[in-house]
């Protein structure tokens, strides 16, 4: 019975340090796109807009919950959750520092993909349960982008998976020990990049919004959910563009490890892990903001013929290429 | 890690790749419009904010004399009042929000009774001052003005006028800025 009782600690300590990170994205992605374009951003609730969350959500929990005429109720409620499970689910194989990881399982790589593809789940049945046309043919091209985009990002990862020999993702990271030019980055670095556009374009961010696309559909798959059902799919897309971001970092950044490593003074200086894989974490955060605000939206059918046309190939072309290296012992 | 033969590999295959496909296409597997993309943004975060955080500064926003404000009528100098009950910007309104009704004054002139303005109708389109043959009403550039109960949105010949009266100095400047302009 302790034993559960520590469990539910333990989920809490990742959970609800994580709802307030998603709530406190919701205003930097307001005030750094704003910054970016010569705006303030939200600046009115409290000190700068730091309550601007607290405010956010007050709206949201009271605002009605509105049920399409007609709707598969049962589905409607359920899909907001298949969307909000997952994303929290995948945070429980994560390596905060060498001690700090919930459950260290040995398919830690596989446990995160099987995760992140049950949205397509969640994506569909709403847009099914909805009994609107604009929520379907939005479920459906967000499910078509997200299956796509999910081929491209499993090529990239496999050279991780060869430089590591392991999926245990505490194992994939202690492999990078040693300084910042022993990380991943550098010798998969084609693959880098295709994971890093695929990234985007799985939790469904600008440019690649086109499920979304603010500015021409009204919302997609999500647009019957109102009130704190739609706070919930909103919840959902924040956790998981933190979570990509901190797996970006275990991948390809190694994770906790300083990237003063081997340096003599710098590599000794007292600083704990989680300090560095918030820090990287926080810094691809960032580049998900600075690209929405830099690029505009790609059209559907450049969208797909990016992701099989040049991420593919690219990813397959370095598979060999990061083997034969492996083979040499260079890496 | 071998470090020189990663970084010998990894540009091996950038000459390569720029053998087969060329300059102009390797451009976009480098990503080099894109990162110039993140540089222009990347300036902007740090350039001062063009904000101007209205109203708790700048309460004197910059204005132009064509601005289409609160709706008013317009005397002579004499203290006669222009309008002439032609009724052109009655028919001309595409919200309805005129009315007008006119007879004859004691000394033969032909004056308004009732030139009523519904400001719930009104869209400050400006077309009653165009259609206006003797600059009679006319749009000022007030805009800090608010119609809060039921019933108050009729603004009726009188109020009109006391309008124009305020702002004849400002009407009179922003048609001088207009016409020199």
């Amino acid at each position: 019975m302790n034993q559960w009782l520590l469990w539910m600690i333990y989920a809490l300590m990742i959970i609800l340090p994580l709802v307030v990170c998603v709530a406190y994205l919701t205003t930097a992605e307001r005030k750094i796109i704003g910054y970016m374009q010569l705006r303030t951003g939200p600046n009115r609730v409290g000190f700068a807009g730091v309550l601007q969350p607290i405010a956010d959500a007050i709206k949201f929990v009271t605002k009605e919950l509105v049920y399409p005429k007609d709707a598969d109720w049962r589905l409607f409620v359920l899909a907001p959750q298949l969307m909000l499970v997952p994303s929290l689910l995948v945070w429980s194989v994560v390596p905060f520092s060498s001690e700090w990881v919930f459950a260290n399982i040995d398919a830690g790589v596989l446990f995160v993909f099987a995760m992140t593809s049950l949205s397509a789940y969640g994506v569909l049945i709403s847009g099914w349960a909805s009994n609107s046309k604009y929520a379907m043919l939005g479920a459906m091209r967000a499910c078509a982008q997200i299956i796509s985009y999910e081929i491209a990002m499993g090529f990239a990862l496999v050279g991780v998976l060869i430089l590591s020999g392991s999926l245990n993702l505490k194992t994939i990271v202690l492999g990078q020990s040693g300084g910042l030019f022993n990380w991943y980055w550098l010798p998969l670095l084609p693959m880098f990049m295709v994971y890093w556009i695929c990234a985007i374009a799985e939790t469904n961010r600008a440019p690649f919004d086109v499920a979304e696309g603010e500015s021409e559909l009204v919302a997609g798959f999500h647009v019957e959910y109102s009130g704190m059902m739609f706070a919930v799919f909103f919840i959902a897309e924040y956790a998981n563009m933190i979570f990509i971001s901190v797996f970006t970092t275990l991948m390809f950044f190694g994770g906790w490890l300083s990237p003063f490593e081997g340096i003599p003074l710098l590599g000794s200086l007292p600083i704990p892990g989680i300090f560095w894989l918030l820090g990287k974490a926080s810094f691809f955060i960032f580049l998900y903001l600075w690209m929405r605000a830099s690029f505009p939206r790609y059209r559907y059918d450049q969208l797909m013929s990016l992701g099989w046309k040049q991420l593919i190939p690219v990813a397959l072309v370095w598979i060999p290429v990061v083997s034969v290296m492996r083979l040499l012992e260079w890496v | 890690m071998n470090i020189g033969a990663v970084i010998a590999t990894l540009l091996f295959f950038l000459i390569i790749t720029w053998l087969v496909i060329g300059s102009e296409q390797l451009k976009r597997y480098l990503l080099v419009d894109f990162l110039k993309g993140l540089g222009v943004t990347g300036r902007a975060f740090w350039r001062r904010k063009i904000t101007q955080h209205y109203p708790d500064e700048g309460e004197e926003l910059p204005i132009s004399p064509r601005f289409k404000g609160a709706l008013a009528l317009r005397r002579y100098e004499n203290g006669e009042e222009r309008c002439i009950a032609c009724k052109l910007c009655e028919s001309i309104c595409p919200a309805l929000a005129i009315t007008i009704e006119a007879e004859e004054r004691a000394d033969g002139a032909r004056k308004t009774t009732r030139f009523d303005i519904d400001t719930f109708k009104c869209i400050n389109c400006g077309l009653c001052e165009e259609a206006c043959p003797v600059d009679s009403i006319v749009c000022t550039d007030e805009m800090h003005y608010s119609i809060l109960q039921r019933g108050d949105n009729i603004l009726a010949k009188d109020q009109l006028l006391m309008i124009g009266d305020m702002y004849e100095d400002r009407i009179q400047h922003n048609l001088r800025e207009d016409n020199d302009g």
